[in-house]
This record gives structure tokens, C-alpha cells and sequence, in this order.
């Protein structure tokens, strides 16, 4: 081998060296990166089960709230409202949203198709807060209070999107060949998409639906000017206020109480576990299908 | 869908359903229409009193005065987004990387779920964490700059009062929501880069940093600005757990310590005891922030679409 090559070969020895070197540092860096994305969900569970977990009895989940100083008291009520307007907003958001997406999956050779696909896309980037403005507009100004219905419209509108497009996701999944076959049988159209094809998509469907009332039932901003909250009852009044987990959230952990911030923590428990069970379940529901 | 199917027979009952079908459709737009609709109107007084740019460019906002002006919060909204995406895309990426490059299967699917997961925390818990355990952290770190005989003088970093409160914080918080949403779009995106890309720079002798580097990231890049600006989206409109800790100024911070305020945060902070002018204010600002919103996710929308005929779910 001649100096010349030799030469070359440590030049590329050393070049080597360095690209093996920055090869490492590079995988150092993205299992870092990778492990300080997790490490906040591992921190608020921490902090949650920390604070919250002692406050956790019976009492909370059956009696209303009491005074700061007062002893005993819990968040039935916040529990109950969360229910409540979860409840009402999914009416107005199934409707509207497998319709929805029944019209863009099933009606997809419509002129209007692409349209709407992309007003529901665009829907679902519209923050909270400014559904809770819409509704504070359409409703609370109307009627002159804050009330149950108004926060579930809220929430209502949030949903739509979601469902809409998780609903025609799985409506595309049911096979052309079933549809052909109900058509085959000389069913109508009509017949085919309620006995034939929704019902094979409904696992989906109701997948779609838990993971927008999991989304929705955390929201505090739309409810600050809607639902409002309250420290009462209140199961069948839909026109007055309602209370909510997370607006009690929100009010207690921003008081000075070191009370209201234990009480905080707790609601913040249940409501983080109340979310993750439906998304859990959600997810596990499709990946068996 | 029935497209290529033979048309069925047609009743009545068919056009019924696709009447009754179309018109649910048509919420759809109805909703959006309405919201457009309701906030222009209800925020009207605002406009019309201060005209449209004059309310966006003033940064007076004095309920005592009746003086109403949105530029404080628009640059405090592009200011805590932004520089939350600053924080977020790195990590988010490296996230991507880690979980479709690197890791095993069977660390590889729970990773992706815990991620996930990150975006299942409702904005409300992350706001309370971040109160009691990222704002005494923040607040040490501004002791620690007054003490400082040397930091106290740059002026990003001056502290004013040591709350633990301000601008910092709430990037901070929003940084931590905005990751999944990037995260998950780069994942699907760097899943679409061919294998065959992948191998013809290994076979050119490259490591697998610099197959990331030269193959992956560029194939992938229009994806993941699409992305970026989909959490861009999601941060502007981030409400609950940036009220919590942004401290609810009404001023342009000249610090990231500073405590300021976003349009989305005032909102939630002043409209209670807000009336008239300041009520009417306040909506025109959810009327921006709808109109801003509409804006970028469109961009998103149409960047992410472009890149499959299907485009990727988010």
C-alpha cells in the first residue's frame, strides 16, 4: 500500500468514527427526548394519587359540598352534573354526528361531500372556550341564565365533529359486497344503510362516541359561562345552573384553601380515571373487532 | 360508497331518508355558520366603537376607561404558542422517531399509548398540576435569577415579582398538551415513508441517524409542518390550564417571567364579571380567535390532505 492510501484510509478511519459517534448521540438524544414527553403523565398521576387518594370516601361521592372548615362534604353533585351534561350533549352530538357521518360515508358520490367533510374538520379546531361563547350567545342570552342545557349544548357542539368522522371511518370498513348483497335482495337503500350496514359498524360507532365523551367531559372552559356550577342538587331542573367536576376543579384548585385544593386533587382523580376507563375501553372495543 | 353498485330500486322511503340524512348534514354547517354568526354579532359593539383595526391594534384594555383593545392578548397568544411549539416539536419528534425507528414492538405500542394518553388529561388537571408542582419550581428558578447578581440584568429574564405565575409557566404547561397532537401526526406520517427509501440509504452505507436524517425526516417533512401547525391550532385555544398559570395581566410581557395574558384566557377570566363594552370585547376576541382558528387549521387540513389520497387522521 502506497503513503497516498494509507493516508486515505485513516482520513476515512477518523470520518468513520465520527458518524458512528454522532449515530449514538443521536439515539441518546431522541430516548431522552422520549422519556421527558412520558414523564409528565407519570408526574400528574403521581401528584394526583399523592394529594387526592386520602380524600377519597364515600362521602364524596355522596354528599354536597360544604363550607371551607366544615367538616365531611364531598362533590356528589359535581359528579352527578358531569353526568348530566355529558348526557345532554350527546344527544345533540350522536344525532347530528352519525348522520353526519352516514351522509359522508354513504352519500360520498354527493356533490356536498367534500364540503362538509371539511366544515366538520375545521369545526373540530375551533377552541372550547369559543363553543362556550356560542352558546353563552344562543342560549344564555336568549333565556337570561345559565342553565344545564346550555353547558350540554356546549359540549354538544364539541362532540359533533368527532363523532362525525370516527363515524364515517368505520362506515368506509363495512365491506361494498354487504351493501351489494342487501341491495341484491331488493332492499332500499335506505334499508340497507339502518338494518345492514349500521349495525355492523356500531362497534365502531360506539367507539367514536366514548372517546368524544371522554374528550368533552373534562372540558371546564365551555362550562364557565354555560353550566356555571353550583353547590346544590340539581338533577331535573335543566334550565338552572349545574355543577361539573371540572369547574370545581378549576374554582377550588385556584382558591387559598388547602381544603378546597385536597378536595381539588381528588376530583381531578376521579375525573382523570372516569376519562381514561372510557378511552381504555374505547380502544380495547376496537382493536377486538 | 354504493357508488359502483347497481342502483337500488328507488322508493320513496329512499328519498325520505337522504332528505332527512342531508338536512342532519347540514347542521353540520349550520353550527359552524351559527357560531360564526352569533360571536360577529354579539361582538359587533366592539368593532363598530373601536372599528375592527383599531381593536385589534390598540393594546389598551382599561374596563375603567371603556377602552377596549385585542393586541396585548394577540401577542400574548402568539407568544405562549409559539414558543410552546419551540419546546414541543423536538420532543415530539424524537417521540416519533423513537417509537417508529427504534424501539421494539413491544415497547413500541405502548409508548405510542402513553403518548396518546398525554392527550387524554383534561386541560383542567394539568392546569392544577401545574399550580402546585411546575409553579413552585418556576417560582425557585426566579429566586434563583434575583439572586443572580449576573442574570438579573438580561432583560428576558428579569424577574418583577417572584410568583411563580407568568408566561413561562404557561408555556411550559402548553408544551406538554401540544406534544401528543405532534407526536401522533409525525408517527403516521414517518409510518408512510417507503421502506424502499429507507433501505437505499443503508445501502449507501448510512447509520441509522443519518438514514433518519437524509431519508426519513425530508420524505416526511410536508406531514409534519402539517402537524406543527395542527397543535399550533390547539395551542392558540388552549384555555383552562394557561388561565391557571399565566397570572392575568393585561400586559405585553417584556420577560418570559412576566405574567400576561392570551385571548382565550381573558376570556375565561374577565367574562363573569364583564358587562356591556367589556362583554361585547371580550366576545369580538372569541370571534378572532374563532376566525384565527379556522385559519390555521385549514392550512393544516389542506397540507395533511395533500399528502394521501386518504389523509391522515388526527
Amino acid at each position: 500500500m502506497t503513503t497516498h492510501a494509507l493516508a486515505q484510509n485513516k482520513v476515512g478511519d477518523g470520518k468513520r468514527r465520527s458518524r458512528t459517534i454522532s449515530n449514538a448521540i443521536a439515539a441518546g438524544f431522541i430516548a431522552l427526548g422520549t422519556l421527558i414527553v412520558l414523564l409528565p403523565l407519570f408526574a400528574v398521576f403521581y401528584y394526583l394519587i399523592a394529594q387526592g387518594l386520602s380524600s377519597i370516601d364515600l362521602n364524596f361521592f355522596t354528599k354536597l359540598p360544604v363550607p371551607v372548615g366544615e367538616e365531611g362534604g364531598g362533590l356528589a353533585n359535581a359528579i352527578v352534573g358531569t353526568i348530566i351534561l355529558v348526557a345532554l350533549a350527546s344527544i345533540l352530538g350522536v344525532t347530528v354526528g352519525v348522520g353526519g357521518g352516514i351522509f359522508l360515508a354513504e352519500y360520498s358520490e354527493n356533490k356536498l361531500v367534500p364540503y362538509i367533510r371539511l366544515v366538520a374538520d375545521v369545526l373540530s379546531g375551533i377552541p372550547a372556550i369559543v363553543m362556550g361563547l356560542v352558546s353563552y350567545g344562543l342560549v344564555v342570552m336568549t333565556t337570561g341564565k345559565f342553565s344545564a342545557i346550555s353547558g350540554g349544548i356546549a359540549l354538544g357542539f364539541l362532540m359533533v365533529p368527532i363523532i362525525v368522522r370516527t363515524t364515517e371511518e368505520v362506515l368506509k370498513l363495512v365491506p361494498l359486497a354487504t351493501r351489494e348483497a342487501g341491495l341484491a335482495l331488493g332492499l332500499p337503500r335506505w334499508r340497507v344503510i339502518m338494518s345492514i350496514v349500521l349495525p355492523t359498524a356500531l362497534g365502531g360507532i360506539v367507539t367514536g362516541v366514548m372517546l368524544s365523551v371522554a374528550r368533552v367531559a373534562g372540558e371546564a372552559a365551555p362550562l364557565l359561562f354555560t353550566a356555571f356550577g353550583n353547590q346544590f342538587w340539581n338533577v331535573f331542573n335543566l334550565d338552572q345552573p349545574i355543577s361539573a367536576l371540572p369547574l370545581v376543579i378549576y374554582n377550588y384548585a385556584s382558591s387559598p384553601y388547602e381544603e378546597w385544593h385536597r378536595l381539588a386533587s381528588a376530583a381531578a382523580l376521579v375525573l382523570v380515571v372516569m376519562v381514561f376507563l372510557t378511552t381504555l375501553i374505547a380502544r380495547i372495543a376496537t382493536r377486538r373487532r | 360508497m354504493i357508488k359502483s353498485a347497481r342502483p337500488a330500486p328507488s322508493s320513496r322511503g329512499d328519498g325520505i331518508f337522504k332528505g332527512i340524512i342531508i338536512f342532519i348534514a347540514l347542521c353540520i354547517v349550520a353550527i359552524f355558520g351559527l357560531s360564526m354568526y352569533e360571536l360577529y354579532t354579539s361582538g359587533k359593539d366592539a368593532f363598530s366603537t373601536f372599528g375592527f383595526f383599531g381593536f385589534i391594534g390598540s393594546s389598551i384594555w382599561d374596563p375603567v376607561a371603556q377602552r377596549f383593545g385585542a393586541w396585548t392578548f394577540i401577542a400574548g397568544t402568539a407568544l405562549t404558542s409559539v414558543l410552546a411549539l419551540v419546546i414541543a416539536v423536538p420532543l415530539a419528534l424524537a417521540s416519533a422517531i423513537f417509537v417508529t425507528e427504534y424501539a421494539p414492538r413491544w415497547l413500541s405500542e405502548p409508548v405510542s399509548y402513553l403518548v396518546e394518553l398525554l392527550a387524554a388529561i383534561p386541560s383542567v388537571i394539568y392546569g392544577l398540576w401545574a399550580i402546585f408542582v411546575l409553579v413552585p419550581i418556576v417560582r425557585n428558578l426566579q429566586l434563583s435569577v434575583l439572586l443572580n447578581p449576573n442574570l438579573r440584568e438580561i432583560d428576558l429574564i428579569q424577574v418583577t415579582a417572584p410568583s411563580g405565575l407568568g408566561l413561562l409557566t404557561a408555556v411550559l404547561i402548553l408544551a406538554v398538551m401540544v406534544i401528543p397532537y405532534t407526536a401522533s401526526v409525525a408517527r403516521d406520517v414517518i409510518r408512510l415513508v417507503p421502506q424502499e427509501q429507507r433501505e437505499a440509504a443503508y445501502a449507501l452505507g448510512a447509520t441509522k441517524w443519518e438514514v433518519i436524517r437524509t431519508a426519513i425526516l425530508p420524505y416526511a417533512r410536508a406531514g409534519i409542518m402539517g402537524g406543527v401547525i395542527l397543535s399550533l391550532g390547539r395551542a392558540l385555544g388552549e384555555t383552562i390550564a394557561v388561565t391557571m398559570v399565566i397570572g392575568n395581566t393585561t400586559q405585553v410581557p417584556k420577560s418570559i417571567f412576566d405574567s400576561t395574558a392570551t385571548m382565550a384566557s381573558v376570556i375565561a377570566n374577565q367574562f363573569g364579571e364583564a358587562s356591556g363594552l367589556q362583554l361585547s370585547s371580550l366576545i369580538g376576541l372569541g370571534f378572532l380567535l374563532f376566525l384565527l382558528s379556522v385559519v390555521v387549521n385549514f392550512t393544516a387540513r389542506i397540507i395533511i390532505a395533500r399528502l394521501t389520497p386518504e389523509g391522515i387522521k388526527v
